[in-house]
């Protein structure tokens, strides 16, 4: 099986998230970066599934800066065979139908037989790129899945996906695409010797102009949506601690959620 | 004049409230001229009508067939865009549910169209093109974003946080049978079973009512009485990611960055310290009740109203005083 897993690099859970000064983006100072985690399952999941099959490869791709590589370096000394970093200063601002582009353009290059995708980044929280690219590619997608079983002689998958109160199961036929919700599965840490494996590994970088895409069809004028403000949600301050016995807390309480609060 | 399509989610034949949420989102956004068209895929769905049109919708397409009872981004994804173009929507709207966090991505990459998600507000200019805000970075920061199209723009809404439209319609609204459903015999992902999880009823992000536990629970033997106040309470049973991760309650109860965001009008968190990844996913409740031993723990500087207290002291005399309530 030939695999593949997007991947993005994003602020750690724990940052603190603030506003830059022109209020148009976060802060970045002093933030220290990850995979995202719903990322690290798809890695994951590719190696789990190469390990079980006994052949095949896993390949990291991502987008952005030279930062970046850092994330890939990551997926390289979990397992993955090689990486791709499309690296380019027109991506800058690009909106996700761009990205999506860029993505499938690069997907294209090889013959993957199963995608994976996060089910979204945390830092942007849209969930839509996974989704877009299948599109583009013309291809079947799951997402969201928490279980997965490939069929491989069959050219088939088959997904649990979560919704409302139930799960779904899915068949569906290969190559496809898949984003990843926390319960597939546990991401690896990386070994000693597999951080130092991973300095010999492949890390191809690719600009848009090798993914015959021209820079001015998908940098910042061409996109969809611009962001005008990034605030911090209104603060939360604290109220008030109820004292007494249990019993009389409890029915402070009581009369607080009926008579001020106003929910029950 | 705005034509705005409001796709509205069924479950077993039953319009589900967040549809109704939109159709009021999409309601607020209209002005004299403006057309709300709502759109209702499924099997059975012709007695739903009355649903729609106390929900605020101007026009309703109906499209009805037997492969279409359970969702299919391929299907569902080529028959709204396809309906959005020969109604040549502004705006496309459709709930944040597990099925519009998958359509609304689906039906922007067809139309090549803005896309906005999970938003928790929107508006739309003179021209009809929207601005929307969402929450960022798990619920720590909001991004308003604008638009630059006016045509074909895809916004999903949270649950829970927009209003129901509830007044009887004036006027009759038109109703459409859509007849040109596509070639669906060569779907390439295919539902095969829906099992229903055990558990609560009420889906987390839906509940106007959370009772969630963490640590302090101390084990997924003493979930029962969590589980009890939330039933009292008609609500819903969420868990902290401490309480995940050890295997007492699953995944689909997390609520926090790597879980559910939530925004219903009461959360109670029994035994949760309150770290920011789990404040990230529901500070934006209305009323927060937050009952825990540690009276440094962070969760009260978040919350309305605290109890300094050992949960398991607290809360079965809680699920008392409510049912007594209820009894009234």
């Amino acid at each position: 099986m030939n695999i593949a897993a997007c991947i993005k690099q994003v602020p750690a859970t724990e940052s603190k998230i603030r506003p830059s000064t022109d209020g148009k983006d976060i802060d970045r100072t002093g933030l220290s970066y990850v995979v995202n985690p719903y990322d690290e399952f798809g890695v994951e999941e590719g190696l789990k599934i190469k390990e079980q099959l006994g052949d095949g490869s896993v390949t990291a791709i991502s987008i952005g800066g030279e930062k970046v590589a850092e994330a890939l370096r990551t997926c390289l000394a979990v397992g993955s065979d090689q990486a791709i970093h499309i690296q380019d200063d027109a991506i800058e601002g690009s909106d996700g139908h761009a990205i999506a582009r860029i993505l499938a353009a690069a997907l294209k290059k090889s013959d993957y037989d199963i995608i994976f995708f996060g089910r979204q980044a945390i830092d942007d929280d849209s969930g839509a790129i996974g989704i877009h690219v299948a599109d583009l590619m013309g291809l079947p997608h799951v997402a969201g899945i928490n279980k997965l079983e490939i069929i491989p002689d069959e050219k088939r998958a088959v997904a649990n996906r979560q919704i409302e109160g139930a799960t779904e199961v899915i068949e569906i036929s290969l190559p496809a695409i898949f984003t990843c919700q926390k319960g597939l599965n546990e991401p690896r840490y990386a070994s000693l010797p597999g951080i130092m494996k991973a300095k010999q590994k492949p890390m191809t970088v690719l600009s848009l102009s090798d993914l015959e895409i021209s820079a001015d069809s998908v940098d910042s004028s061409k996109a969809k949506t611009t962001v005008i403000k990034i605030e911090s949600p209104p603060a939360r301050s604290a109220g008030i601690i109820i004292e007494g016995s249990p019993s009389e807390a409890v029915a402070e309480l009581i009369r607080l959620l009926r008579e001020e609060a106003k929910v029950l | 004049m705005f034509n705005i399509l409001v796709f509205c989610e069924q479950r077993d034949g039953k319009i589900k409230r967040v549809a109704l949420e939109a159709l009021g989102a999409a309601l607020s956004l209209t002005s004299d001229g403006d057309q709300v068209t709502a759109v209702l895929i499924g099997e059975n769905i012709a007695s739903q009508k009355e649903t729609l049109v106390s929900g605020g919708a101007d026009k309703i397409i109906l499209v009805e067939a037997l492969t279409l009872n359970t969702y299919s981004s391929e299907a569902y994804g080529r028959i709204v865009s396809d309906i959005a173009k020969k109604e040549n929507a502004s705006l496309i709207l459709m709930s944040a549910t597990a099925m519009g966090k998958d359509l609304g991505p689906k039906v922007s990459a067809r139309l090549e169209g803005p896309f906005a998600g999970d938003c928790i507000k929107l508006t739309l200019d003179d021209e009809g093109k929207m601005t929307a805000t969402r929450p960022i970075y798990g619920g720590k920061a909001t991004s308003t974003v604008l638009s630059h199209q006016a045509s074909f723009q895809v916004a999903t809404l949270r649950p829970n946080v927009f209003s129901v439209h509830d007044q009887a319609a004036t006027q009759d609204p038109q109703v459409e049978n859509y007849s040109e459903i596509p070639d669906l015999s060569n779907l390439k992902a295919i539902i095969k079973e829906v099992v229903s999880t055990a558990g609560s009823k009420i889906e987390l992000t839906e509940a106007n009512i959370i009772v969630s536990g963490g640590r302090g629970v101390k084990g997924p033997e003493h979930f029962d009485i969590i589980e009890a106040l939330a039933e009292a309470l008609g609500g819903a049973v969420g868990a902290s990611r401490a309480a995940v991760d050890a295997g007492w309650k699953p995944h689909s109860y997390q609520v926090g960055l790597t879980g559910k965001t939530v925004s219903p009008s009461l959360y109670i968190a029994c035994g949760i310290s309150g770290a920011i990844q789990h404040q990230a996913g529901m500070s934006s409740s209305k009323y927060i009740v937050a009952i825990n031993k540690d009276p440094n723990a962070p969760i009260f500087k978040i919350a309305n109203y605290g109890i300094v207290a050992d949960l398991f002291e607290i809360v079965p005399l809680l699920t008392e005083a409510v049912k007594k309530m209820k009894n009234e």
